[in-house]
């Protein structure tokens, strides 16, 4: 194999993972507590400060940062708690869960498309680690095996609220995935592309699949196909909210009946790991719902196909990184809002809601979809 | 027989059935309360002297002292009269009041050379342990010479248990003198 290959390869990995994903999860945390704050008329933590006196210093290093540095005091927190294992647990499985949790989050990241391909010298550096041509099928082969995580979680903990955590998991992951899956078939018809970063591609040139008011989207087909994308985008980012076990369907921990859930009996670091595995999983399905339906990295109104965007130059990546980011971002603040807006549902509602709706209505739109491709010109 | 009587559920229109305009609702419903919040106006902000964002008052930096109300229940403390006497006659009714027993009092005898001799009795030691107290006032009601009185102070902090426990010295420094009151042993008796 190419050297060259290999090289530019682990040097996307190491900054995607830990510059990218691994502090937008520490900062997510940081966000959703100073976020639900505001929303409820409070301050969430404002004074975390250098502790400059732990280490002889005569004062404390009060920077006026509003907070910025509390997930690393939450890190410290963590590394610094006592790990404790009950003893009636199964330790093979208790100790490889959170692990298996976390895990695929953060192999789901490998095709998410960060950005436009960078051109240096004559080679085209495509910006996803795995510039693969079966994109939303990774995803979902890989990031429905954090659903094993869970339930080996409650299974392990030989506990009857994680138990019932890891059961509400599994029954949950079954009625939402079948939603997930067919809910983008209508956007595979449209594209005839299963290559996220050419997704995203078709989305620059012709309009975001929501957001359709340029290039060939400004026809008649582009807003018939509105309706269809539409559907498919609530059922896909509900179903988003469910795979990620966010407020409305967090049944698997659930507080007020399961105590903690299916991390009831986990401390220190393994909680952790359930915890920001959480966060992963929102900022991995934040990455896809903008790039299958709000064009990815692209500008809106056609800008990225002008000759600078699209020369492949440092500068122009470096803006659709840039604007990938902000609208991950905005998504993540929008998980965020609706978790500390709507009501948890209660559990034969989800399954209702997965298996008599969801279901029905992402199948009638796949031949919504195609009854509009094939009539229309 | 029984009167049976139905009563009618409530009638869900479509929107209500579809969850979607609720929850539209919902969302703005609290998005008001965000920019509210970030503009400082929450409902209420005024009042609880908030700190800019929402209404959460910025504690060490402000505080509701000087709005505390006259009847507030803060750390229970002995004080003098006016000619400096000390109050408690060491009848050890709040002690045996004190539902938790935070009290403890060593009674000692006042010396008879002493000006205030006809008193007979004053605390040797009297200890409240503050990590016991719960701030009842039963024993500012309990005693028959308005010794002991819950004052405003609440901001109580120690790095050990022995620091939590308030001798007699720090009691009569919290409670300091305390004029007009009923003098009971005043020089007519
Ligand atoms: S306030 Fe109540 S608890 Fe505290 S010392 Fe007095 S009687 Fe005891
Ligand atoms: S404080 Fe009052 S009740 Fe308590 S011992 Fe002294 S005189 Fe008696």
């Amino acid at each position: 194999m190419d050297p060259f290959f290999i090289f530019i390869t682990v040097v996307k990995i190491i900054t995607i993972t830990f510059l990218v994903v691994l502090p937008m999860v520490a900062y997510a945390v940081y966000a959703e507590r100073r976020f639900s704050a505001i929303l409820q008329d409070r301050v969430g933590p404002n004074r975390t400060m250098i502790p400059l006196k732990i280490f002889g210093a005569k004062k404390d290093l009060n920077l006026p940062l509003g907070g910025l540095t509390q997930p690393i005091a939450d890190g410290i927190k963590f590394l610094l708690k006592e790990d404790f294992t009950p003893n009636h647990v199964r330790k093979p499985f208790y100790w490889l869960a959170p692990a298996l949790t976390m895990v695929p989050s953060l192999v789901t990241v490998a095709v998410v498309p960060f950005g436009s391909d960078l051109r240096l010298g004559d080679r085209i550096i495509p910006l996803s680690v795995a510039d693969i041509n079966i994109g939303p099928l990774f995803v979902f082969a890989v990031s429905s095996l954090a659903v094993y995580g869970i339930t080996l979680a409650g299974w392990a903990s030989n506990s009857k609220y994680s138990f019932f955590g890891g059961v509400r998991a599994c029954a949950q992951m079954i009625s939402y995935e079948i939603a997930l899956g067919l809910s983008i078939i209508p956007i595979l018809l449209i594209m005839g592309e299963l290559n996220l970063n050419e997704i995203v591609k078709y989305q620059a040139a012709n309009g975001w699949l929501i957001f359709p008011f340029w290039g060939e989207g400004l026809s008649l087909k582009g807003f018939l196909l509105l309706i269809p994308c539409l559907i498919s985008f609530i059922i896909f980012t509900v179903s988003i909210f469910a795979e990620t076990n966010r407020m409305p369907f967090d049944l698997p921990e659930c507080e007020t009946e399961l105590v903690g859930g299916y991390h009831t009996e986990y401390s220190s670091m393994k909680f952790a790991l359930f915890f920001l595995g959480e966060y992963a999983a929102m900022i991995v399905g934040s990455a896809l719902i903008v790039t299958l339906f709000l064009g990815g990295w692209s500008l809106p109104f056609g800008w990225s196909e002008s000759e600078f965007m699209s020369s492949g130059s440092i500068p122009a990546a470096l803006i659709h990184v840039g604007c990938f980011l902000t609208k991950v971002i905005a998504f993540i603040l929008f998980f965020i809002w609706v978790r500390w807006s709507v009501p948890r549902v209660r559990y034969d509602q989800l399954m209702k809601l997965g298996w008599v709706v969801f279901f029905e209505a992402a199948l009638v739109n796949v031949f919504l979809t195609a009854f509009i491709l094939y009539y229309v010109r | 027989m029984a009167e049976i009587k139905v009563i009618k559920r409530p009638q869900l229109s479509l929107g209500d059935k579809l969850y979607l305009p609720a929850i539209a609702k919902g969302l703005f419903l609290t998005f008001t309360h965000a920019i509210s919040s970030l503009r400082g106006t929450t409902r209420g902000a005024k009042k609880m002297r908030s700190s800019g964002l929402g209404v959460t008052m910025q504690y060490p930096e402000e505080k509701w002292d000087d709005s505390l109300p006259e009847y507030y229940r803060g750390v229970p403390a002995l004080v003098t009269n006016e000619e400096d006497r000390e109050k408690c006659v060491s009848c050890q009714l709040c002690e045996f009041i004190c539902p938790p027993k935070a009290i403890k009092i060593t009674p000692g005898e006042i010396p008879s050379d002493d000006p205030w001799a006809k008193v007979e009795k004053r605390p040797q030691a009297f200890d409240i342990d503050m990590t016991r107290c719960i701030y009842c006032g039963m024993c500012e009601e309990v005693c028959p010479e308005e010794a002991i009185f819950l004052r405003k102070d609440y901001v109580v902090t120690g790095s050990d248990r022995s620091e939590m426990v308030h001798d007699k010295d720090r009691l009569y420094e919290i409670g300091g003198k305390r004029v007009g009151l009923v003098n009971k042993w005043n020089d007519l008796k």
